[in-house]
């Protein structure tokens, strides 16, 4: 499978983006874009700024400077549901499902900005409210199938495997028909058997779902193998940006992770 | 090749316990009931023995049934924002006040600045003054207006985490009480006439036209006769009706687009705006469909006592409401009714009965009813020891609140905040 780095459309560009806690700059004057239908990996060591990058984006954390263009659209400071139905979906470092809803209810709920029955009509449940649910309905146990966990349709998202629910995550980010995937450590609590098979589904979600992926990721193995292009922050700042070759080959990058003595504590 | 087969975890729902068969015989039922109370009330009772009709009467008087309905009704109109999205509401009382009072509003002669008087297909006797608009306009009418108060209160308060929420809502259920106990001269107008209250209210008629009365197998039926105090029949199958009313809608909404986006922000509210959820105008939504029942149950409680009167809204009423939702199993439509039912009719009947009986069989002289709160906060106690998910909880939440709360840190995903 060829990779489609070179493809001049962009999905998301974050401009410039700086966030300042008070006197803390968390992340500085950062720049970033994510390709159309590329797996992008956003990487650095703990505390690097990543996350608070990844709610500057999913708009949960409002840039003190810089914007945020999802395609053309600029979606700088929109509350978090609507970036969400304008195109960004996401995981969860640590799972967060509707534990008490079924799989196929979880991927409904994110179907929420598609559909448009208000309460009369549920109340009343008209002929466009009843379409809808079963369309929903249909649409999710689709979502469902793809991801390979169609048969626990039923279930409580809290009763499904650690993998399957990792996968439902994915259902549920994929309901809303985004743009742009954000996984945030999606192989975290994964063995490296579990983790090659992830990779192959991140690809296939890409290249099956025609969604621009952005990892954020640990595992070193994972993310050489699965991204186009690699992002590292260290203290806020972007070091470095280029291929999985070019990166592991960074001095900077190195020194991030290792420290400059090479004593200074090591990151996996 | 596999060996895995496909597990299905042991409590798996079956598709049908959450959706419409189980739902249907729970409906069954309640109609069933309802009718069956009916019959009893109108053809048994009035023949049974003498034995029979004294103790219906002290221990479940129709009136006692009709006062339950009203609780009933509200704590469906609770469980909405309590039980579907998790919004603890401590002052539910006031949607209760309003609808009371609007009820004493376009249903009564309180405003006898107008002389000739407003007349809207109502019942009662012509040429009064006042406002005076059938009671199923009413209902309508003061459902919608604690619909907007509850989205008034509702657009500022709800961006605040549980806690905070739970505390401007129980300063709002004290402030609209007290608006109506002082609300009999605003720059000289009577809007509330204060702690006198606004008595009687028009007596109501099933229906505005029609003949006064049918005969069915020898019971008779009030048509669009005006109801008297003493009407309670008539006026069971009516509160029965806003009640079913009230069920419906609550399960209609349940299983739709909106009820799941209650269910994601009481699950994860984060997870679910991150799906697209928006969640001020759902939790408004909660909030609006929850006070348009409170501010029904209001009316119905207004045309059962013939009056509404500033003192009877105090913050009790939203505790109790609370503890029927938390007692009957939150988010159950069925296990809040029977909790409804059950409390309302143990402080309004059942504890004072059993306080005389006892009295009068031990010579004693025990103010029972004065220990009522006692006694609910001792079965809340033993509940949240012994059966924290209810006396018929929804099948979701049995199966969590069954085992020990999952680990906090679970919770603490960098994402908040």
């Amino acid at each position: 499978m060829t990779a489609s780095v070179e493809t001049s459309k962009v999905a998301l560009t974050a401009d410039n983006i700086t966030v300042r806690f008070g006197g803390l700059v968390a992340v500085r004057s950062v720049s970033f874009t994510i390709p159309e239908k590329s797996i992008v990996s956003l990487i650095g060591p703990n505390g690097a700024g990543k996350t608070t990058f990844f709610n500057v984006l999913t708009g949960l954390y409002r840039p003190t400077t810089g914007s945020v263009l999802l395609g053309d659209r600029d979606i700088t400071g929109m509350s978090p549901h609507k970036i969400a139905s304008v195109g960004l979906g996401r995981t969860f470092q640590n799972i967060r499902l509707f534990g008490l809803m079924t799989a196929a209810e979880n991927v409904m709920v994110a179907m929420h900005s598609h559909t448009s029955s208000n309460i009369l009509q549920i109340v009343a449940r008209t002929r466009h409210q009843r379409r809808e649910e079963v369309e929903s309905r249909e649409f999710a146990q689709e979502m469902l199938d793809f991801v390979g966990v169609g048969r626990h349709a039923d279930e409580y998202a809290r009763n499904l495997s650690y993998g399957d629910q990792r996968r439902l995550e994915v259902a549920r980010a994929l309901a809303l028909r985004p743009a742009v995937l954000l996984l945030d450590e999606p192989t975290a609590g994964m063995n490296p058997q579990e983790s090659a098979v992830f990779v192959d589904f991140v690809r296939r979600v890409r290249d099956e779902q025609h969604v621009s992926v952005l990892l954020i990721e640990h595992d070193m193995s994972v993310v050489m193998r699965a991204s186009e292009r690699i992002t590292v922050l260290d203290q806020g700042e972007k070091i470095a940006e280029g291929g999985p070759d070019d990166i592991r080959n960074n001095q900077r990058v190195v020194e991030a992770y290792l420290g400059r003595t090479g004593t200074e504590g090591s990151a996996r | 090749m596999s060996l895995r087969t496909p597990e299905i975890a042991e409590s798996a729902p079956k598709k049908s316990d959450l959706g419409s068969s189980h739902t249907r015989r729970w409906a069954l039922s309640f109609i069933a009931v309802a009718i069956v109370v009916w019959l009893f009330y109108t053809f048994v009772l009035p023949h049974s023995g003498t034995g029979v009709q004294t103790l219906i009467r002290h221990w479940m008087p129709l009136g006692s049934v009709n006062e339950a309905l009203v609780w009933v009704i509200c704590a469906v109109g609770l469980n909405i924002v309590v039980g579907y999205a998790g919004l603890l509401d401590l002052g539910f009382v006031a949607f209760w006040a309003i609808g009371g009072y609007t009820a004493g509003w376009i249903m009564s002669s309180f405003f006898n600045q107008i002389t000739n008087g407003i007349y809207f297909l109502s019942s009662a006797p012509p040429n009064q003054p006042g406002i005076h608009i059938n009671w199923w306009i009413v209902l309508i009418a003061a459902g919608c207006l604690c619909a907007f108060a509850g989205i008034i209160i509702g657009a500022p308060t709800l961006r605040l985490k549980s806690d905070y929420l739970a505390l401007v809502t129980l300063g709002f259920g004290e402030i609209i009480p007290q608006v109506f106990l002082n609300g009999e001269n605003i720059n000289g107008f009577n809007a509330t006439n204060g702690p006198k209250g606004i008595a009687p209210i028009d007596n109501i008629a099933a229906l505005p036209f029609g003949p006064s009365t049918v005969n069915v197998g020898g019971a008779t039926l009030a048509i669009s006769k005006p109801l008297g105090p003493f009407d309670v029949t008539t006026k069971y199958v009516l509160f029965v009706i806003v009640a079913a009313f009230c069920i419906f809608v609550s399960l209609r909404i349940r299983e739709g687009r909106l009820g799941r986006a209650w269910l994601a922000i009481r699950e994860d509210e984060l997870a679910a705006s991150m799906m697209g959820v928006p969640l001020m105008q759902s939790k408004l939504a909660a909030y609006a469909v929850g006070a348009f029942m409170g501010g029904m149950g209001g009316v119905v409680y207004a045309i059962h006592n013939n009056s509404v009167f500033p003192d009877r809204f105090n913050f009790a009423i939203s505790i109790i409401l609370l503890a029927m939702v938390v007692l009957g199993g939150m988010g159950n439509v069925w296990g809040v009714i029977i909790g409804a039912l059950g409390l309302a009719w143990f402080n309004s009947t059942g504890l004072p009965q059993f306080g005389d009986t006892f009295n009068s069989q031990f010579g004693t002289d025990i103010n029972f009813p004065s220990y009522n709160f006692l006694i609910f906060g001792s079965i809340l106690v033993l509940m949240m020891l012994f059966r924290r998910e209810g006396l018929f909880p929804e099948t979701r939440t049995r199966q969590v609140l069954q085992e020990a709360e999952r680990s906090d840190a679970e919770e603490l995903d960098g994402g908040e905040a």
